[in-house]
């Protein structure tokens, strides 16, 4: 409201002065007679606490998530001890009587799935913004930055289906050792999910490299191969890292491809062509199962979610840290 | 008395009377657009070895543009055509089979703008070296130190030589770049306006320096600056709307130029 009316009064002024061209007085004159000085101060006034206002719901937001996920954490450690947790290697919650709550299992289900992920889309993602920085036409770049665009706003649940329906299918006529749920498959389709982002951030990165420093790499002789990797990567290096690290955490944080397609059976052992559970799949099996309120499953939702939210937070504050302490100055 | 009439070729004939230093650069009727812009009319220079050659012209007269093309950086710009040749030590640098590496590790190039590698100075010299197949720790450090002492900046850097070049002062940067550019020893180097950032004793610095360096190496300078152009070159261009005005040794374009348009050019009327 406020700001339609600010709209509407700063246009009426401008039709007003527009209207009456009045030459006998001086800027100066019109300047004055304009009476909208305290309005206009007034507003000056509350602008900035009403975008405070707006900055602050999400902070709010944030604290508000932080509280509810540590509160009702340490509910679940006050029932279940937090080295068992931590170091536990079984992770078998629904066992009536002999629940076990190790959650070494997801992160290990986790790990998998970012790392064959991350084998994935690093080569990929940084040579296709090598190839986009430093070799693409104008119309190669700008046919193929808009397609990646598109990748990157593929909805994560059709990743899923083509995970389960198109991967799994064509990596088991290759190899019939895997399950129809495994890590490798959906572990590749996160990969391609987050290549747009590795790909467009290091090309940013690459970008912003002064065209200065080709040239004189290029007048000593270098070949254009030479300038991509031995000036521009390294220049970029910063950016390029950054950009990986968060890529990386948007794997682990990943969701529905790994709930569609990487199985529910939480193990701990470095096979990936079996069905494996991650963090974030554990979360969702029980959200949308029948686990009653209070119940132990139920709280260790909120305590896997806490150990998802470090790992992702730890990773950001890495790759901010990364950005800042291995720029090369330029 | 040499009279240059404006797009008449210079008269060959006495300038090879006064030296007969073999030509480093002979170039034959160039023109070169940008898009529709004819940026290089009918240029016809001969470039001596061991020389300085200024070349000196109001903004946008095509000097940079001329000294691009002579190690062909003016390829990097997609719009850009030519016509004519360059004749480098007897071959055109514009045929099909000459790499372009090739004649880039012969010619050097000194930038307007300091534009070290952000990397450490020793990996700044090492780099031309390295990229050219030189791998040997030893060899490198020879040339690190023989490329930095040619460049007069041995003793500012050599306690540093594993710090970021970036940390140096603009003019030190430049001689960093000419001591970059000096350790693949090349037999040209290309001078781009190299002063132009720097303050009056960087500036005095590198003046000094390309008089040093012109007894090895044939130095090609873009200057802005006539009274540069005056004190360091012994023949200098006169570049202006893409066309070589005038071109002989520098005494006598400062002293007695042929062309109207020169004499108005260094007597600061126009420009």
């Amino acid at each position: 409201m406020l700001l339609i009316s600010l709209c509407l009064w700063i246009k009426e002024d401008f039709t007003v002065s527009m209207k009456e061209p009045n030459t006998t007085l001086s800027v100066q004159e019109l300047i004055a007679q304009k009476s909208n000085r305290g309005l206009l101060s007034a507003i000056e006034k509350i602008i900035p606490k009403l975008l405070l206002a707006i900055a602050a719901v999400s902070v709010l937001t944030t604290i508000g998530i932080m509280v509810t996920l540590i509160v009702e954490t340490l509910v679940f450690f006050s029932r279940v001890s937090v080295l068992d947790y931590i170091f536990g290697t079984e992770w078998y919650p629904f066992a009536n009587s002999t629940a076990t709550y190790g959650v070494l299992p997801l992160i290990i289900g986790t790990l998998k799935i970012t790392g064959i992920a991350i084998i994935v889309a690093v080569p990929i993602g940084i040579a296709t913004a090598i190839y986009l920085s430093e070799y693409a036409s104008e119309r190669a770049r700008k046919m193929i930055k808009p397609v990646l665009e598109v990748l990157a706003g593929v909805p994560t649940i059709v990743y899923g289906f083509f995970a389960l329906t198109f991967v799994t299918p064509i990596l088991r006529s290759i190899f019939p050792e895997v399950s129809i749920f495994n890590a490798i498959s959906p572990g590749i389709v996160v990969g391609i999910m987050i290549i747009p982002m590795i790909a467009s951030l290091s090309e940013d990165a690459m970008n912003s490299v002064p065209n200065s420093m080709r040239e004189g790499a290029y007048a000593l002789g270098s070949t254009k191969l030479e300038v991509a990797l031995k000036i521009v990567l390294p220049a970029a290096t910063s950016g390029i890292v950054a950009s990986t690290v968060l890529a990386i955490s948007r794997a682990i944080g990943e969701t529905m491809i790994v709930a569609v397609a990487a199985g529910s059976t939480p193990r701990f052992d470095m096979d990936v062509t079996g069905s494996i559970q991650t963090m974030t799949a554990y979360i969702v099996q029980v959200a949308t199962g029948d686990a009653g309120y209070g119940t132990t499953i139920y709280y260790s939702i909120y305590a896997v979610g806490f150990t998802l939210f470090l790992f992702t937070l730890v990773m950001n504050m890495l790759a901010q840290f990364i950005s800042k302490r291995f720029r090369e100055e330029y | 008395m040499i009279t240059v009439k404006p797009e008449v070729q210079v008269p060959e004939k006495k300038l090879t009377q006064k030296n007969n230093k073999p030509s480093v650069y002979k170039t034959n009727q160039l023109n070169l657009w940008y898009g529709n812009n004819h940026a290089l009319k009918n240029i016809d220079l001969d470039v001596k070895e061991n020389e300085v050659t200024a070349i000196i012209g109001p903004s946008g007269c095509g000097k940079s543009t001329y000294i691009k093309t002579l190690n062909r950086m003016t390829e990097t710009i997609p719009s850009v055509k030519t016509s004519g040749e360059i004749m480098y030590r007897g071959r055109n640098i514009f045929s099909k089979d000459y790499q372009v590496e090739e004649l880039r590790t012969k010619v050097g190039m000194v930038f307007q703008k300091p534009n070290p590698f952000p990397k450490s100075i020793y990996d700044n010299i090492a780099y031309g070296p390295r990229i050219h197949g030189i791998k040997n720790k030893k060899i490198l450090d020879q040339i690190v130190e023989k490329s930095l002492r040619g460049a007069a900046i041995w003793d500012e850097v050599k306690d540093r030589l594993n710090e970021n070049a970036y940390g140096l002062s603009g003019g030190q940067q430049q001689r960093i770049c000419i001591a970059r550019c000096l350790a693949i020893e090349p037999d040209v180097i290309l001078m781009d306006e190299p002063t132009s950032a720097l303050d009056p004793i960087s500036t005095l610095k590198v003046e000094e320096l390309v008089q040093e360096l012109k007894k090895e190496y044939s130095i090609i300078i873009v200057t802005h600056n006539m009274q540069q152009a005056a004190r360091i070159s012994d023949k200098t261009a006169f570049f202006l709307n893409g066309e070589v005005i005038e071109y002989d040794a520098t005494d006598k374009i400062f002293s007695n130029p042929a062309d109207k348009r020169t004499e108005d050019y260094i007597s600061g009327r126009f420009g």
